[in-house]
This record gives C-alpha cells, sequence and structure tokens, in this order.
C-alpha cells in the first residue's frame, strides 16, 4: 500500500565544527561554523525513501527557519524525496513552537507518517516528535531502531527498519530502550523519531542533486499558521563546561597500576 | 509555594535506581520553591512498590491498572497528566531514562507546558526556577527559563544524589479511565538483555571498548569482570554489531559519570566524550599516540590493549 510521509530537515552546526560561546554568553560563535542537516534528521529521510521505494507513495520534507535553510531542504530532495515545505521563520524556536508548526503543515497535507530525528544535535532537546504526537492525538514510538546490525545484508539492500503492514494501516517499530530492545505497533496516522542504528543514509548522487533543483518547494511564513510563535523554553544564557585538565602519558602497565592505586585512588 | 511531582520508573518488579536521582532532584525544587514534593507510580500490581516510594517522605499517588501494565506514553501520559493536575504540580520531572524521554515531551503537550530535558542543575527560587541543561552535545551549558504556567523537565540522574529514605510518606490509590481498545499503540514485545554486571549509569567502574577491540570484546569484558564493573562501548563498536546498542556511551546513548573511566581502542570522538567526561578518573588505552581521547585521559597508556587490558586484570587479581 502506498504511503505519504512527512518528514523532517533541521539545519543545524555541522557536528565536526567547533562549538564556542560568545563572551557574553548570548549566544554561540557563528563565523566559520559549517551547517548541515541534522544527523538523525539524514536517517529520518533515508527511512522514508525506503519506505517509498518498498511500498510506493509520497515523501514531503519540511524545514522551519530563514532562507537557508532551503539548502537542506534540497539536500533531502537530492536524496530522493518528492517535495519540499519551508516554513519561514527568523526567531527563536523551541519545540512547543516548531511542534505546533508541524502540526498545521500535518493538517494541510495529512501523511500518514510523520518520521523526525530524535533530537537535533542543537538542542539536544528530544520532544519535537513526542510533543507533535500528543498535540495531533497520535501514537509515538521514539528511538527506532532495528536489531540487524549496519554491516548486515539487510541494510546493504536498504531494507526499511519500519514494517509497514499489508493493508497500510498500522506500522511496527523496534525501539531502543534502556536494558534491551522494544516492538510497538502502531496505528497510522503515527508519529515516529529515529535513532542512530536505523539505517545507513544514501549519498545524493549527480543526477539526484540536479533533479532536486526542479522539485517543487513551497514557501510559507510561520505568522501564516496562525500559531503562537512565542517560546516557552527561553535559553537566558550559555557557558562552557569546565574544561577537564589534561593529564599524563604513563610508560606501561606498571606506572597505569600505580597511579590508579596509589595516586588516584580508584582501585 | 509550586509543587513539585516526580514520576517514578519501574519494570521487572522493582524500582528504577535512576528514580530515587530524580527524587532527589525533586526535593531540591521544591526545597527552592517551598511547595510539596508528589511522586507517581504507574503500573500494574505495583503495590509493594508504592509502599517502597512512600518510605521517601513524600505522597505517593499510584496508578495500578491492567491497561498500564507495558509502558505506552499514550496511555501513560493522561495519567500523569491527571495526577499532575490533581497535586497542583507546577513542577513535573522524571529521570532522563528512555522512558522519561520519551513519555515527559508528552505530559508536556498535555499540559500545555515547555519542557526543559536532561538537566543538570537547578538555579533561583520560588516561581523563577531556573534550568541548567547541556546543548551542542555537552559543548555548552544552557540556563533556560520556562514561561509556561506548568514546567515540565527530565534530569541527569549521574548529576544528583540518592535521595534518602526519610519515612513518613503516604499512598494514595489514583483510578484509571483509559481505555485500552481506544489506544492506537499496542505493545508487541520487549527483548532483554540481561547481565549480572552493575548498571552502566550507575556502576563505580565502566571498561569501555571501541573500535580498536575489532569486535573482541573478550579483554574489555575480562578487566571489567575483575573490577566488578560494568562494559560501555563506543558508537562504532555498537554500529558494527560487536555489542548490544544498551552499552553505548555518548551523547545520544548513556551519559555515565563513575569513579573510573578505562577506554580501550576509543578514539574519543566528540560525540563520546559527551557521554563520560564527567568521570571522577578517566584511563585512555590506544595504539594511536594521537588518539583525541588522550587530551581528556588522566592517564594515557599508548599500547595495544590486547596487551595492556589483560596485564592490568592480572595486576588488579594480584593486589586483591
Amino acid at each position: 500500500m502506498p504511503i505519504k510521509i512527512l518528514v523532517t530537515a533541521k539545519r543545524v552546526e555541522d557536528p565536526e565544527s567547533k562549538i564556542r560561546v560568545k563572551p557574553d554568553g548570548s549566544g554561540i560563535v557563528t563565523e566559520g561554523v559549517n551547517y548541515k542537516m541534522n544527523p538523525f534528521d539524514e536517517i529520518a529521510v533515508e527511512e522514508a525513501l525506503r519506505l517509498r521505494e518498498k511500498h510506493g507513495g509520497e515523501v514531503l520534507v519540511a524545514s522551519i527557519g530563514g532562507d537557508r535553510s532551503m539548502t537542506e531542504i534540497r539536500a533531502a530532495l537530492a536524496m530522493g524525496a518528492d517535495r519540499g515545505v519551508l516554513v519561514k521563520h527568523e526567531g527563536a524556536l523551541d519545540p512547543v513552537v516548531v511542534s505546533a508548526i508541524l502540526a498545521k503543515v500535518f493538517e494541510q497535507e495529512k501523511p500518514d507518517l510523520v518520521l523526525l530525528g530524535k533530537q537535533s544535535i542543537d538542542d539536544d532537546q528530544n520532544q519535537v516528535g513526542q510533543y507533535l504526537a500528543e498535540r495531533l492525538g497520535l501514537a509515538q514510538a521514539t528511538f527506532a531502531s532495528k536489531t540487524e546490525s549496519l554491516e548486515s545484508e539487510s541494510e546493504q539492500k536498504k531494507q526499511p527498519g519500519l514494517l509497514l503492514s499489508s493493508d497500510g494501516k498500522r506500522i511496527g517499530v523496534v525501539r531502543e530502550v534502556d536494558g534491551g530492545v522494544e516492538t510497538l505497533d502502531l496505528s497510522l496516522p503515527a508519529v515516529v523519531t529515529t535513532d542512530l542504528r536505523l539505517n545507513k543514509p544514501r549519498f545524493a548522487s549527480l543526477p539526484g542533486i540536479m533533479k532536486a533543483k526542479k522539485k517543487e518547494v513551497r514557501e510559507l511564513p510561520a505568522a501564516s499558521l496562525g500559531v503562537d510563535l512565542a517560546p516557552r523554553v527561553v535559553v537566558r544564557r550559555l557557558e562552557e563546561p569546565p574544561r577537564r585538565k589534561g593529564g599524563v602519558k604513563v610508560a606501561d602497565v606498571e606506572e597505569l597500576w600505580k597511579k590508579l592505586h596509589d595516586e588516584a585512588k580508584v582501585v | 509555594m509550586a509543587n513539585v511531582l516526580i514520576v517514578a520508573e519501574q519494570g521487572g518488579g522493582h524500582l528504577r535506581k535512576a528514580t530515587f536521582h530524580a527524587i532527589a532532584a525533586g526535593r531540591e525544587v521544591a526545597r527552592r520553591t517551598g511547595g510539596k514534593l508528589h511522586l507517581a507510580l504507574l503500573g500494574k500490581g505495583i503495590g509493594p512498590l508504592a509502599q517502597e516510594l512512600a518510605a521517601c517522605g513524600a505522597e505517593v499517588h499510584a496508578a495500578d491498572a491492567e491497561v498500564l501494565e507495558h509502558y505506552l506514553a499514550e496511555a501513560h501520559a493522561p495519567v500523569v497528566a491527571g495526577i499532575a493536575k490533581a497535586c497542583d504540580a507546577t513542577f513535573v520531572g522524571a529521570a532522563a531514562t528512555a522512558q522519561g524521554k520519551d513519555l515527559l515531551p508528552r505530559v508536556a503537550a498535555k499540559l500545555g507546558a515547555g519542557m526543559a530535558t536532561e538537566v543538570v542543575a537547578f538555579g533561583g527560587d520560588g516561581a523563577n526556577v531556573t534550568f541548567r541543561r547541556p546543548m551542542w552535545a555537552g559543548n555548552v551549558l544552557a540556563e533556560v527559563e520556562i514561561a509556561s504556567q506548568v514546567k515540565v523537565f527530565t534530569v541527569r540522574a549521574t548529576e544528583f544524589g540518592v535521595a534518602a529514605r526519610e519515612g513518613g510518606g503516604s499512598v494514595t490509590a489514583v483510578p484509571v479511565a483509559i481505555d485500552a481498545a481506544g489506544l492506537r499503540t499496542r505493545f508487541v514485545e520487549f527483548r532483554e538483555v540481561k547481565s549480572a554486571r552493575p548498571e552502566l549509569t550507575e556502576a563505580r567502574v565502566v571498561v569501555s571498548g571501541g573500535r580498536g577491540t575489532k569486535g573482541d570484546f573478550k579483554p574489555v569484558e575480562a578487566l571489567a569482570d575483575e573490577l566488578g564493573a560494568a562494559v560501555g562501548a563506543s558508537r562504532a563498536a555498537v554500529d558494527a554489531g560487536w555489542v548490544p546498542n544498551d552499552w553505548q556511551v555518548g551523547q545520544t546513548g548513556k551519559v555515565v559519570a563513575p569513579e573510573l573511566y578505562v577506554a580501550a581502542g576509543i578514539s574519543g570522538a566528540i560525540q563520546h566524550l559527551a557521554g563520560m567526561k564527567g568521570s571522577k578518573v578517566i584511563v585512555a588505552v590506544n595504539k594511536d599516540a594521537d588518539a583525541p581521547i588522550f587530551q581528556i585521559a588522566d592517564y594515557g597508556l599508548v599500547a595495544d590493549l590486547f596487551q595492556a587490558l589483560p596485564a592490568l586484570q592480572a595486576k588488579v587479581k594480584a593486589n586483591k
């Protein structure tokens, strides 16, 4: 059964970039910082593409931000997503506002499944998917993963980790939880957030990048959606955590043992 | 005079240790606001656990029902929200476990509340309690305010002590009106990875292995067992399918702060450091002298872990 999927692609600082706090604590230093799609959203886009490849349907990618977030939408389109939605908003966002905006997009597009990264690596809040599910009265499954490893044959074959039922009405999700692995069955439409080991996202091909330029992207101002855009979680100040002092190199296990036993007294 | 509700977690017939760290955090918030501390416990057949929780000196709101037997956010969230309203809670918190992270945002949405995830410290008092939390993989600490009337949070258990049993609490039964047939989520199964070792986030000593083990965790596990330690892993080791996902230490895995953390064959990516840089003493064993892990290790040994770990294990054994 074909499935329509709404997937998110947030623009975030490249995890390899050095993140420094401005001296006055008002924000992070953005000069010299690279940006890319939130790695967890990349996994969500990949999962959406695999589901469409297996069952047919449509993948719609949404991003919320300034003009530059278009880059992340095009990146998802280059991977293979069909269409994009850019909700323009320049100010601060928090999960309450983001989920309110996505709920409006959901109402407009009526997808069968919403796929998001479990958290964005800038604020690490890990809330939007859950908050959105509650707003919409839908089932949620967070930290979606799979039992086969990323080196397995099924991963090489780009099998989806999420299991759509043959009637297209339910989806099975394997989740990474404390102490093991849990399986849930959700009725659609539903919200699923992705964890690290759900899949290895594909690289966009050159033909994919070229096709992406022609795919439709709808732009709309956040203010036009009629949601309250005032963040409830307000960052007042940032600071860098205390640095660990560098240590020493030991010559051998004998010396290491002495240090741990006599000096640090931890063994 | 704002009340605080902490949501406890139970499984396999016992209360999770992380809950007692969350209760300590809840007590601190209650001290800052001058309000009362309440606890919520959900499940099936949880009577004895509710009594055990009551020993923490708070009023325990126990929701005991068939429909709550297996944890499901969809069923748990409305019950917790109901309890929060009944005890007039301005603050609703839990430990940042997999369950806490899955559940509390849904509770927040039900209460129209903003939420701070993985709080490491509180500030302020009265109506103006603030939350300190890590951002950008722990490279930044943010002081945040929550502007909604109700404020929801999860805490990083390792940053708070364990609540002492003070006695003097009570248990109140909460009626549960969730219709199981109306739920859109169905629990299918839970495949537990059992271990005789201490829990990773609670262990005094953690020995972790990474890519350098090339899939052979025996030296890591043998050293851990000699030390009575928990075993952790880098993302690379888990991605490769060498060890269970539950062993991953890092930004999006487990955050640990043991007395001693031994990183063997782990290069020290930022995301891994985010999960262990709060450890008291860090030892790094790696063949590569330039591995970033050496920059934060108290003691660094450039060596082959297949030689060094058994040698260290022998030393530990000989000195017992």
